[in-house]
């Protein structure tokens, strides 16, 4: 090794400042850039979602969400899960896969927009009914068991599956897993029948109202399944998503075709489709 | 309070200067005096001393420091994990037995980006102010900040390749941060969206340590590597806004790393180990201006320095509780 290989070389104070600067503004740059790219996602709304009950205006509910995930820690069904980076801004934020497992309410309180602590998901709402996460819509009516007339016998979902539903009459405060509940129904009408709006409009209506409480009574009927008649004059029973459909994605959850004949248009609401 | 303004400037990322001698009290100045005619001599006395300090000091306070960071964290993944609602949510907003708190940096961005502060969010930022005024304001970072401990370990590899000559450690300015503690400010406040938190490595550890691993982990880990092999401890001294959102709680923080200039060797091993050596200039032989200095608001309080210096002459000192030497 030569003398001059060994010696650290010596920049003067001007070339190091100069370098400095360079390293220290790509540096200012290269943060702030990559910060601006995570608005890619978020501005082509690359990722729509399910938001959870209460959730404000998209933009202002991502704007308002302090991404820490207290609503995930108490939803007893485990339904809210939180964005990965590829939802830019959402990074963080709740959302609800509704064919992984939906939000059935079983909480009853809505929990998860009390423990909101800044009002992302509106304090504003009370009752399960009163939430606006979307609306229901038969996308694929070929496949719709009752559209084909057809039953259910068996285990929705398969046993696989470890999503989770309350069922009143087996425990009030424990949500069961749905693969341990065999249905065998002359007519598939599964999505009205673990409706969580239209189980409470029945209680209501039989003079049981959710904890003895009139306001859980949902004011409008939220699926049922209407009979036609086809054009040969025999009859079908389709899915009809009505008033009070909240958007919770039960019905999409529940649904026992491969891909759901039933999805939630999440952020939509009454008006958009009637 | 001069001093104090100095200090906040040294924070913004001004470079520390020489005290100027009409800003030194007449004892430390008479201190300084004393230690330039015997200076020559107690020299090898103190390098022998610092020699057998170093082989025998137990890092006490570091010790402390990450039992306490990884017992916060841990708290936080068992309520959760165990269901046992102790401290529920994650380090950007929480509840400690129902008690609400939110980051100072999370919900100023969201308070800017959403332009409404709801009373909870007011609730528990107003709680996390006055346990940061108390603490100490950046001692969030070296005690709480999952991201601050993995940037330790990430140091230490860097120092030993700095000293094995394999790589070299690049200094950015220090401006840096306060430039962009202005941007993501503006960010928030002009897209209403809270930019910063998408990138944030102290929101993206901490959730996914509660919730479970995710993509967004591998810009930590770029963050790692640019720390590991370009520039020490690069994101905390020069980028991150947390630090500097904390730092201006610690300007009004009775708890402050307290300098004593009367035992000190003027060796400099404080300012080797410390995060943010611009604080510890004061310890250069003939800069302090008075026998006692309270560090500044940059301090993370980390105690790295009172583990590594023999002579006691950096200490945590809490204002009207301790007494200075």
């Amino acid at each position: 090794m030569s003398e001059s290989e060994k010696r650290p070389e010596r920049l003067s104070r001007k070339e190091r400042e100069r370098r400095e600067f360079m390293r220290t503004s790509a540096m200012v740059a290269g943060v702030t850039g990559f910060s601006l790219l995570t608005l890619i996602p978020t501005v082509n709304n690359a990722a729509p979602r399910l938001r959870p009950p209460g959730a404000l205006d998209e933009k202002e509910y991502l704007a308002s969400c302090i991404k820490c995930g207290q609503c995930v820690q108490v939803c007893p069904v485990e339904a809210i899960e939180l964005a990965d980076i590829f939802d830019g801004q959402g990074q963080g934020a709740a959302y609800i896969d509704a064919r992984d497992q939906a939000c059935d309410f079983s909480c009853d309180g809505l929990q998860c927009v009390l423990a909101c602590p800044t009002g992302a998901l509106t304090h504003e709402i009370n009752y399960s009914h009163e939430t606006r996460m979307g609306i229901a819509r038969l996308e694929l009516p070929d496949e719709c068991l009752a559209m084909k007339k057809e039953g259910f016998r068996g285990v929705t979902r398969g046993l696989e599956y470890s999503g989770k539903l309350r069922f009143d009459e087996i425990d009030r405060w424990e949500p069961q897993p749905l693969n341990e509940q065999h249905f065998d129904l002359p007519l598939c009408d599964l999505c009205v029948r673990l409706c969580p709006i239209e189980i409470r409009a029945n209680q209501c209506d039989a003079g049981k109202p959710p904890s003895g409480d009139q306001n859980q009574c949902p004011p409008n009927r939220a699926i049922m399944l209407s009979v036609e008649k086809k054009a040969d004059g025999g009859l079908q029973y389709r899915p009809t998503v009505l008033e009070g459909c909240v958007g919770c994605g039960v019905c999409e959850m529940v649904c026992p075709t491969t891909a759901p004949s039933i999805v939630i248009d999440e952020r939509k609401v009454w008006e958009d489709v009637a | 309070m001069r001093i104090g303004k100095y200090c906040v400037n040294i924070m913004m990322g001004k470079s520390p200067t020489k005290t100027p001698p009409e800003k030194i009290s007449t004892e430390a100045q008479e201190l300084h005096e004393r230690k330039k005619k015997n200076g020559e001599v107690d020299k090898v006395k103190a390098r022998e001393e610092h020699q057998i300090y170093r082989e025998t000091h137990n890092k006490k306070w570091r010790k402390r420091r990450w039992t306490t960071l990884i017992l916060v964290n841990l708290l936080f993944v068992v309520s959760y994990a165990l269901d046992i609602q102790v401290l529920e949510g994650a380090l950007t907003a929480s509840r400690f037995l129902g008690f609400h708190m939110a980051d100072l940096n999370s919900a100023l961005q969201v308070m800017l980006a959403f332009k409404t502060v709801v009373i909870n969010l007011l609730i528990g930022t107003v709680t996390i102010l006055i346990l940061w005024l108390l603490l100490g304001g950046r001692t969030f970072c070296s005690w709480v900040c999952p991201y601050h401990l993995l940037s330790e370990f990430a140091e230490m590899i860097h120092i030993k390749l700095v000293e094995k000559k394999i790589i070299k450690n690049h200094l950015f300015n220090r401006k840096a941060r306060l430039y962009l503690y202005i941007i993501f400010l503006a960010l928030a406040l002009g897209t209403g969206y809270t930019i910063f938190e998408a990138i944030s490595p102290t929101g993206i550890l901490s959730r996914a340590l509660i919730y479970g691993p995710t993509v967004a982990l591998l810009w930590v880990l770029f963050l790692l590597t640019v720390e590991i092999f370009y520039s020490r401890r690069a994101w905390c001294r020069y980028a991150c806004p947390i630090g500097l959102t904390y730092g201006f709680v610690g300007i009004f923080s009775p708890l402050k790393i307290n300098y004593n200039v009367d035992a000190c060797h003027h060796e400099g091993d404080c300012r080797k180990v410390c995060l943010v050596p611009h604080v510890l200039e004061w310890t250069i032989k003939g800069r302090a201006p008075d026998i006692n200095v309270g560090i500044g608001p940059d301090c993370t309080r980390c105690g790295m320095c009172v583990d590594v210096c023999p002579t006691d002459s950096l200490s945590y000192h809490f204002k009207g509780l301790s007494k200075k030497k």
